[in-house]
């Protein structure tokens, strides 16, 4: 499954996740600096990213736990997801995001 | 120990065996593996309660991998260390960060926080994950220039704010409380958030709406976008909605509650040959290349390790094994079995 994601350089990187994993867990396989230091839990904020070209629109909207997670991310934007909360497969094949600033 | 190096040691230092610093399960269950060779602890922590991690981000989250405990949360996982460390009677300095780290002419490290603790220990065990739990810094730029003057992350004194325009940012328990808690101080206050939603107790949420409806404070589904003042006194700030419109409004102080994030912090400076914000160790003892000064847990790394809170229990034992001998250079340590040793039953206190 292939991702495009934009560091804060703003420099794409093409990447690759499996089915079945996070944008995160493919965000931090591919070695860009996303801090995800809950790991994965919804318990911190620090893997957000915004989800670009209409991509967002394409997503399962984020459950009441992320919305309120996305209260503790900086510079929140109408297009702002967590993005361990974001499932690789199908639907998501080919989905751009941007890292946010820390 | 002579009695020069002696004279080197302020009176206000305390003297153990082992400081730690943080208090996270894996500091935690060092004290244990420590107390059972009858090495004393104390621990240092920047927040204001034990259990680093596991209580600050996932208190109530499940955790499946602890050995023999087929399920535990965050915070129960904690609980069941304190419970499990508390014959060794270690000694907490928290809400305290670990700020410097020097070597004394006896051979002993001294660590000192910034709360002004000194301890003095042959054995110092680096056990802080990815380092120090420190506010979120909201990405405007130039806000390090107005930080302890006009922007603060935390409220130590209410009546500095008296009299004066406040801005608060967020959305959390923390920005609805200090909102309901200045709004009758402050000349004018302002609560801004991104969305018209919080994640703080209804009842602030419905108290804060009150006084808008009445007309004491302002809220606006908005985010701070520049800085205006200089010598980093605010003067005004720039909001901007999510329909991306922007205006300027006075302040003389803004508050951003966006909790906490994990930064390194000065272990960085503690001279211990970080890499990748990391400290090396060997793996038989999990000593730093820095004889006496032991890393465990996340914040270690040696080949093939995994950041795992059983790795960090393992890491912690072995560790115990090797500060014993540093701490009682001429004293042989017998290996027992908590189940059959009679003495460490004994330190338990169940024998």
């Amino acid at each position: 499954m292939k991702i495009t994601a934009r560091d804060r350089e703003g420099v794409e990187h093409a990447i690759e996740g499996n089915d079945g994993w996070t944008v995160m867990e493919a965000l931090r396989d591919a070695g860009l600096p996303i801090t995800a230091e809950c790991g994965g839990a919804c318990a911190c904020a620090t893997c957000h990213v915004y989800v670009e070209d209409g991509w967002y629109d394409k997503l399962m909207p984020p459950s009441p736990e992320e919305t309120d997670m996305l209260d503790m991310a900086l510079a929140v934007q109408p297009n702002s997801r967590l993005s361990c909360q974001i499932p690789v497969n199908a639907t998501t094949d080919g989905i751009k995001v941007t890292l946010a600033p820390e | 120990m002579n009695d020069l190096s002696r004279q080197n040691v302020p009176s206000t230092n305390i003297e153990t065996d082992v400081a730690i610093v943080g208090a996270g399960p894996i500091g935690l269950f060092a004290v244990f593996e420590l107390g059972l060779i009858d090495l004393k602890c104390h621990l240092v922590d920047i927040l204001d309660r034990p259990g680093g991690q596991c209580t600050e981000l996932y208190p109530e989250k499940p955790i499946y991998d602890i050995p023999g405990i087929p399920y535990v949360t965050g915070q129960g996982l904690v609980d069941r260390l304190m419970e499990q460390i508390k014959p060794f009677k270690p000694e907490f300095h928290l809400g305290q960060m670990a700020s410097g780290l020097s070597k004394l002419a006896d051979g002993r490290w001294l660590l000192s926080t910034d709360a002004g603790v000194n301890i003095v220990a042959p054995v110092v065990v680096v056990a802080a994950g990815g380092g120090s739990f420190v506010p979120k810094r909201p990405p405007i730029a130039g806000i390090e220039a107005f930080e302890g003057k006009s922007v603060f992350y935390a409220v130590r004194k209410m009546d500095q704010f008296r009299g004066k325009n406040v801005l608060i940012a967020g959305g959390g328990d923390s920005a609805l409380d200090w909102t309901l808690n200045l709004a009758p101080i402050a000349e004018r206050l302002t609560l801004v958030h991104h969305r018209d939603g919080f994640r703080a107790a209804q009842h602030s949420v419905n108290r804060m709406r009150e006084l808008v409806s009445d007309g004491k404070i302002d809220f606006h589904v908005a985010s701070v976008k520049t800085l205006h003042g200089s010598d980093g006194v605010l003067e005004a700030v720039t909001l901007a909605s999510p329909d991306k419109k922007e205006w300027r409004q006075q302040a003389d102080a803004l508050l951003p509650f966006f909790g906490l994030t994990i930064k390194l912090g000065p272990i960085a400076d503690f001279g211990l040959n970080l890499n990748e914000n990391l400290i090396p160790v060997d793996t038989a003892k999990f000593e730093s290349p820095t004889p006496g000064i032991f890393a465990i847990g996340d914040i270690n790394s040696y080949p093939g390790k995994l950041k795992l809170i059983l790795s960090g229990f393992h890491e912690a034992a072995l560790m115990a094994q090797a500060a014993f001998h540093v701490c009682r250079p001429n004293e042989k340590l017998r290996f027992q079995y908590t189940t059959s040793s009679s003495s460490l039953q004994k330190k338990l206190g169940v024998a």
